[in-house]
């Protein structure tokens, strides 16, 4: 790791999303917050202490916690239903097929320590499932914040938009990534470098990772175009046709499995309207070893010198 | 989204003004009637479509009647006002019995009825909340309308609301443990503006609750996560209505109704099979002749 690298401050986004929960609180009594037992897993702790009347606890319950949500949301509140992401999905996955998105209630899903941030607790601690279960679930927008700026703007949009959506805040430290005045919209990636030889489209933990491979490439003469879309449902369609016509090929990272999240939608996506050579990185379909978050995002590939080697690839083949 | 039949929303209006007059024995016989009609065209719906519930329906329709006729405080014309209160029909693949009291009602035109099930209607076999006026959440797959009423009930208490909220639960449906997760919650929340009426049919799909996974001791159960519990006749309007109009204490309460599945129709009650068989045209014509002497 270099010296100017090294000098990067890492963050993870926990902070700003409890920051801007209870802001958003103090604007506007209809937020609630609601979590299943441990508001340190929901990352509810300092919401709990500024506002205690507004923070609900079902206890440990996810198929309540979700039911209890959408009937807030009846009642006119709008609630952020928060809880450790592989519960959240997994165990009260027809909740929020049914009562959020299928009754189109404006519940605020929050999938806390996603991906594989409780890395030595194992799979069943582990949320690499949750973009793919949930991008199959129609009208739930689903966000994957990168950084603190962007964990900021995902729940004031999340608030603000009247329908349900699901938010992915990411606790893996990273840097920030985020231009300021960059819009945050379903639908709309932002371009973090131009380069028309390759692109990387990442979301989350990845995208730092995306831009430090971008940064070994270009010392080698390659271009590539770095694309955080953000929003693995619904994608910047535009944005990534645009990519697959203009550079060689798309490699996408995510810490998720590859069987269905953002990788399986940039292929839908191309194979059907413009093909592109792809690689996907993210967690196979398999449960992970035991080891920390490093360990496992190093074990399966997802780092700047892997993404980097994948967009090497695409570009020699083109050639 | 459907939207409103003016005209029989101004009907239900002054049937309410009408009901609340009376004591609970005098509009006993209204809310027969009416149940009654409501489960004629029910049968005509089903019939029509080749599918649906009616077992559930006839077990649950006098239970819906009496609280959308005289219980309620809705407005069919405003379905979405902020203080009405709520009903949540959780044992949602009843939804024949719920659309033909909602339409009764005003909720939607009577003649919607007509497109139950059939391609593009807003009547799907299980109700919509996006589609149905009056259908609060979306239901159909059990163990998933009473989480929703606790939240109801939750967001009345934090906006200092008087509204009610009602959750109508099948009794086979008490057999998924989401709602007793919920049970837990409401009662340790002293919801008491939440109350829940369980159908209490003694059938579910295929056998008797008892014998597939016994409910017994049902009322010791909700007993002991902290409700109140009243036993009823669930076919017995004036019964229904008293208890109904006498709700509200410190706690939530449950009222559990002791019910016949297919109630009304001499050759459905208590079969098993009807839970989801569909009549034959002799049968509706029988059937209907029962449920108009």
């Amino acid at each position: 790791m270099s010296q100017a690298t090294q000098a990067i401050t890492l963050h993870d986004c926990r902070r700003a999303f409890a920051d801007t929960l209870i802001a958003l609180a103090r604007e506007d009594e209809r937020i609630v917050a609601v979590c299943n037992d441990s508001v340190g897993s929901s990352n509810l702790t300092m919401f709990t202490a500024a506002l205690p009347d507004r923070m609900i606890n079902v206890g440990i319950a996810e198929q309540d916690l979700v039911g209890v949500g959408a009937g807030l949301a009846n009642g006119g509140l709008i609630p952020f239903v928060s809880a450790a992401a592989p519960f959240l999905t997994g165990r009260a996955l027809e909740q929020i097929k049914v009562d959020v998105a299928y009754s189109q209630a404006h519940v605020v899903l929050c999938g806390q320590s996603p991906g594989m941030a409780y890395g030595e607790l194992g799979p069943t601690h582990h949320s690499i499932e949750d973009l793919s279960w949930l991008r199959a679930v129609a009208d739930l927008p689903v966000a994957v914040p990168a950084d603190p700026a962007q964990t900021v703007q995902a729940v004031r949009w999340a608030a603000a938009n009247p329908g349900p959506s699901y938010l992915r805040i990411p606790r893996f430290p990273v840097p920030d990534v985020t231009p300021p005045g960059s819009p945050f919209l379903p639908g709309q990636a932002i371009r973090l470098t131009d380069g028309n030889d390759v692109t990387i489209i990442a979301v989350g933990t990845m995208v730092s990772r995306a831009l430090a491979a971008a940064a070994l490439l270009r010392s080698e003469g390659i271009h590539a175009r770095v694309l955080n879309v953000t929003f693995v449902e619904p994608l910047d369609t535009d944005a990534i046709l645009t990519a697959a016509a203009q550079t060689a090929g798309i490699v996408t990272a995510e810490e998720a499995t590859t069987t269905g999240g953002l990788g399986a939608a940039v292929a839908t996506l191309t194979a059907q309207h413009r093909p592109a050579h792809l690689r996907i990185l993210g967690v196979p379909r398999c449960f992970a070893p035991t080891g920390s978050t490093a360990f496992l995002l190093e074990h399966f590939g997802l780092t700047a010198e892997h993404i980097a080697v994948a967009a090497r690839d695409i570009v020699a083949h083109a050639r | 989204m459907l939207s409103a039949d003016p005209a029989g929303a101004r009907r239900f209006g002054a049937l309410r003004a009408r009901l609340g007059q009376l004591a609970s024995a005098e509009a006993a016989p209204v809310l027969r009637e009416i149940a009654n009609s409501v489960r004629g065209d029910d049968l005509q719906m089903v019939y029509r479509a080749g599918l649906g519930h009616l077992g559930g329906d006839f077990s649950v329709a006098d239970i819906l009647v009496t609280l959308y006729a005289a219980v309620l405080n809705v407005d069919p014309m405003r379905p979405l006002l902020a203080e009405r209160d709520r009903l949540v029909l959780s044992k949602g693949h009843t939804a024949g019995a719920l659309y033909a009291t909602l339409a009764r009602f005003g909720f939607f035109a009577r003649r919607e009825l007509d497109t139950f099930a059939a391609p593009q209607s807003a009547l799907n076999g299980h109700p919509s909340r996006t589609k149905v006026p009056g259908v609060e959440t979306s239901t159909g797959p059990l163990g998933h309308g009473f989480p929703v009423a606790v939240g109801m009930a939750l967001s009345a208490r934090l906006q200092a609301s008087p509204r009610r909220i009602f959750v109508v639960l099948g009794d086979g449906e008490l057999q998924e443990g989401s709602n007793w997760e919920a049970a837990m919650t409401a009662s340790h929340y002293g919801l008491s503006s939440l109350f829940a009426v369980v159908d209490r049919n003694r059938l579910q799909q295929g056998a008797r609750t008892e014998e597939t996974k016994r409910l017994e001791p049902l009322a010791e159960k909700w007993a002991s996560f902290g409700w109140e519990v009243r036993e009823v006749n669930g076919h017995d309007h004036a019964q229904l209505l008293d208890t109904f109009r006498q709700l509200g204490t410190a706690r939530p309460v449950c009222v559990i109704a002791h019910t016949v599945k297919g109630k009304g129709v001499s050759f459905m009650e208590d079969r098993v099979e009807w839970h989801h068989k569909v009549p034959s045209a002799g049968q509706v014509e029988g059937a209907l002749q029962e449920l108009s002497a």
